[in-house]
């Protein structure tokens, strides 16, 4: 089954003077295809203005295609009887953790989601309660949110959409905002969402360390995908990842080099443990 | 100095008070207010002030906390009564060169300091033990019937407790706005009032750029979270009347026969 | 010897429910020209300590001196100090508040009471060195991408002529682009300009790039102070304090215990990978 379906997207940013008239077009999403199978794990790439957060709004039906059609879950999101459907099973998570929590206490945020959706209030205690412990902030549920720290607040706003019991969660670059320690405790929250509950996960985010351990990743540049498969094959193309000025984890990255000036490296090296393991290889 | 501001304020605390009904809590800061103003004598006062006092009690909330509260009104607390003091004509029983006390305006100042006090007081102590959410829910219920005017009764409601989520949020921003513009040479100590008015500009054209940034997230988030306004939505948390409210409600009654008694001496 | 920070302790709300000992005896000397990090996880007191350097908080004990000058002096201009000391806070484009981006640039220079011609100069001078083009000049600063506000925002600070500039995280929120082409500005100012530069930051990567001493502040004390290479052989010790060495230096440890003898001091992949070819070609002969 797929969660996430885009058949040629185009999505225009139209700007207009004080007039109206029609400024300039951007072409934000630029005839994007791509199947998301439910279940898996996929990283979206790309600097900012490559169109990766346009897609994102697009899955949540916070923004409509101008061409092309997107089906999440099966359902068409130009279909407005359908908006509330979709964006239960498409939940949503963004980047700044301070802007997206709205109640004063822990546990009232997360009771927001299920509180719109007329959810029985016995049934949201229930939830409220699973969906803390899965992001492990059960403890906290009677704290004021301003007392969190920013990786913490996250991990609320990812119960917040849990909640909801949603099928699919796309992140917004969840983590662009954290200190290292903060992103490590959303990435590993999110992992175990995906493994645990079997939630498909689209991560959108710039920091190559993050998409690692994912299922798929795909790389946006200037409104279209450019390059997509698993990290290993992804990471294997350092040349091409430079030009699109991504990052790439060190280790890869002194590979890269290594067997550049000569040294009969493998291609795609992620961990550490690779690395070791290819160069013992290579004493022998 | 923000911080002396506790008015408003929520105080953590597990007591009798803190569990009550927001909506007791509410109308009885009402009826106890309009009390006040009905007291005639030293008794009503005197019963006013015993009752606060046995509620604060019961409430656990500190009583040096409570009165740390009242710092941020005594200018306009030493100028009632400085104003009923020398403006209320009568009886003199003091006068020099042009200042004239009367008996009238002792009176008049000391009553309408201790009702001002009192007031302060009670409500404060409404917002120390109920939660701004609890406060925004009981208000919402207690203002349902407006509904049929199509009052948006819900909506009033959310803005208010978001309102309370992002005042803290905001002030450490204009905290830190401050600093950076200082950095940058900006001088918000010295000069007169036109030209500090100026040095505010840097401060809050930020402010609200920022503000409009965070409502603009904030109202998308909530989109997403499939917000649609009250239609249709339940609660985590609906209100309910326990056996307690129902003792408050008993007391509340007496407190306004006592009242009304008092008047009578 | 630009600024000295002599036994500096700072308590954050002292006698209150919120009292924090924020700073704990803190004894650091900066000289005129080093290129510094700072490292250390949120509330290890590192932004509070850059605000004691030029004077926006007042330390609780100890002294801060400038050039000589003890800052608390009664007769001394903290105001003067905030031009010499130049600050930028974090996600600095949020202090942008003038309809051009010249105007603003021209704010701090206007706030110093200079010449209108001496204002401009500096103004256009300082977006030069951000590398903001003649083009983007009179634009809105809000209509600007989020990196290019960043770089107005830092103008802002250059156009004072800071001897010092300190930075808090510079690069936070801004992608892989954006962060490279900020550093690389800083870096540039730095040599061109021979200003001293403090650079606050999260990232280990960035930190061992460039900068040739890092300061490591954990429960606001200063833990670790040397070259990237000292401080960073201590990963170890890092890691309990939440912090971590660069990636590569994890490599080249794990390389050494798996009996592979190279050196283990590199913080760059450029000094891993000569580490590397090194051992390899010896291997080879």
């Amino acid at each position: 089954m797929k969660m996430i379906e885009a058949k040629k997207l185009i999505f225009e940013y139209i700007r207009r003077d004080e007039e109206g008239n029609v400024e300039s077009i951007d072409k934000a999403l630029d005839e994007i295809s791509l199947d998301i199978e439910k279940g898996d794990f996929v990283a979206i790439l790309g600097h900012n203005g490559s169109g990766k957060s346009t897609l994102a709004k697009q899955i949540n039906a916070i923004l409509m295609p101008t061409e092309g059609t997107l089906y999440v879950n099966g359902m068409d999101t130009k279909e407005e009887d359908k908006l509330w459907d979709i964006r239960q099973s498409a939940g949503m998570v963004f980047q700044n953790p301070d802007n997206q929590i709205i109640a004063t206490v822990v546990e009232e945020d997360v009771g927001f989601g299920p509180e719109n959706l007329g959810v029985p209030t016995e049934e949201i205690w229930k939830r409220v309660e699973k969906s803390l412990r899965a992001v492990g902030m059960y403890e906290y549920r009677d704290h004021s949110p301003n007392k969190l720290s920013g990786g913490q607040k996250q991990r609320v706003a990812i119960a917040g959409i849990m909640a909801m019991k949603p099928q699919c969660i796309v992140l917004d670059e969840p983590t662009a905002m954290l200190d290292p320690d903060g992103r490590k405790e959303v990435i590993r929250t999110i992992r175990e969402l995906n493994k645990e509950e079997k939630v498909t996960v689209l991560l959108i985010t710039h920091y190559m360390e993050e998409v690692i351990h994912a299922d798929k990743v795909i790389v946006m540049d200037d409104g279209k995908v450019v390059m997509q498969g698993t990290p290993r094959e992804i990471f294997s193309r350092v040349e091409e990842l430079k030009r699109y000025r991504m990052d790439v984890p060190q280790i890869t990255e002194l590979a890269y080099e290594l067997k550049q000036k000569g040294m009969p490296l493998p291609d795609g090296i992620l961990t550490i443990e690779e690395f070791t393991e290819a160069m013992k290889r290579l004493e022998q | 100095m923000i911080r002396d501001i506790t008015i408003g304020q929520y105080y953590p605390a597990d007591s009798i008070l803190h569990r009550l009904d927001p909506r007791v809590k509410l109308s009885g800061t009402l009826i106890y207010i309009v009390c006040l103003f009905l007291v005639k004598n030293l008794w009503g006062y005197l019963i006013a002030a015993l009752c606060l006092g046995a509620i604060i009690r019961l409430s656990k909330v500190p009583f040096g906390f409570i009165v740390r509260g009242l710092k941020t009104i005594i200018i306009l607390l030493l100028f009632t009564v400085a104003f009923n003091l020398f403006l209320t004509s009568g009886t003199p029983i003091f006068e020099w060169k042009f200042i004239r006390i009367t008996k009238e305006g002792v009176s008049l100042a000391f009553s309408m300091a201790v009702r001002l006090i009192l007031l302060i007081l009670g409500s404060s102590l409404m917002t120390f033990t109920t939660t701004p959410n609890q406060l925004t829910d009981g208000m919402e219920s207690l203002l349902g019937p407006l509904k049929k005017l199509h009052v948006p009764v819900h909506e009033i409601a959310m803005m208010m407790s978001i309102a309370l989520r992002f005042i803290p949020i905001l002030l450490e921003e204009t905290d830190k706005i401050m600093k950076a513009q200082q950095a940058r040479g900006a001088d918000f100590e010295t000069g007169g009032i036109i030209k500090r008015a100026k040095a505010m500009v840097p401060i809050l054209v930020p402010l609200f750029i920022s503000a409009f940034r965070r409502a603009g997230d904030l109202a998308m988030a909530m989109e997403a979270r499939c917000y649609r306004g009250g239609e249709g939505r339940t609660k985590m948390k609906p209100l309910k009347y326990h056996k307690p409210d129902g003792i408050a409600w008993v007391a509340i009654v007496c407190f306004i026969a006592l009242t009304v008694v008092s008047r009578r001496f | 010897m630009a600024i000295i920070l002599d036994k500096l302790d700072y308590v954050y709300s002292p006698g209150t429910a919120y009292e924090k000992h924020a700073l704990k005896n803190i004894n650091l000397v900066i000289n005129d020209g080093e290129f510094i990090g700072i490292i250390g996880h949120t509330g290890s007191g590192k932004s509070t300590l850059i605000q004691h350097m030029n004077g926006l908080v007042k330390a609780t004990g100890g002294t801060v001196y400038y050039n000589g000058a003890d800052i608390y002096d009664e007769d001394y201009k903290l105001k003067d100090l905030r031009t010499k000391v130049g600050l930028v806070f974090q996600y600095p484009e949020h202090q942008l508040f003038e309809t051009t981006v010249l105007k603003d640039v021209q704010f701090g220079p206007k706030n110093l009471g200079l010449p209108p011609l001496e204002v401009d100069l500096r103004a256009y001078d300082a977006l030069k060195q951000v590398g903001i083009g003649d083009d983007l000049i009179d634009a809105s600063p809000f209509e600007l991408s989020g990196g290019q506000k960043r770089r107005v925002a830092i103008a802002g600070v250059l156009a004072m002529k800071p001897e010092v500039l300190i930075l808090d995280e510079p690069t936070a929120g801004l992608d892989p682009k954006g962060r490279d082409e900020i550093l690389d500005q800083i870096a540039k100012i730095h040599k061109e300009q021979k200003i001293t530069v403090i650079l606050v930051s999260h990232s280990m990567e960035d930190v061992a790039k460039y900068v040739d001493r890092i300061i490591v502040m954990n429960h606001g004390e200063a833990v670790y102070d040397g070259a990237p290479k000292e401080v960073f052989a201590h990963y170890k010790e890092l890691e309990q304090i939440g912090l971590a060495a660069p990636q590569v230096t994890y490599a080249m440890h794990a390389l050494r215990d798996a009996g592979i003898p190279v050196t283990t001091d590199a913080t760059t992949v450029e000094e891993a990978r000569d580490a590397i070819l090194a051992w390899y070609r010896e291997e080879k002969k």
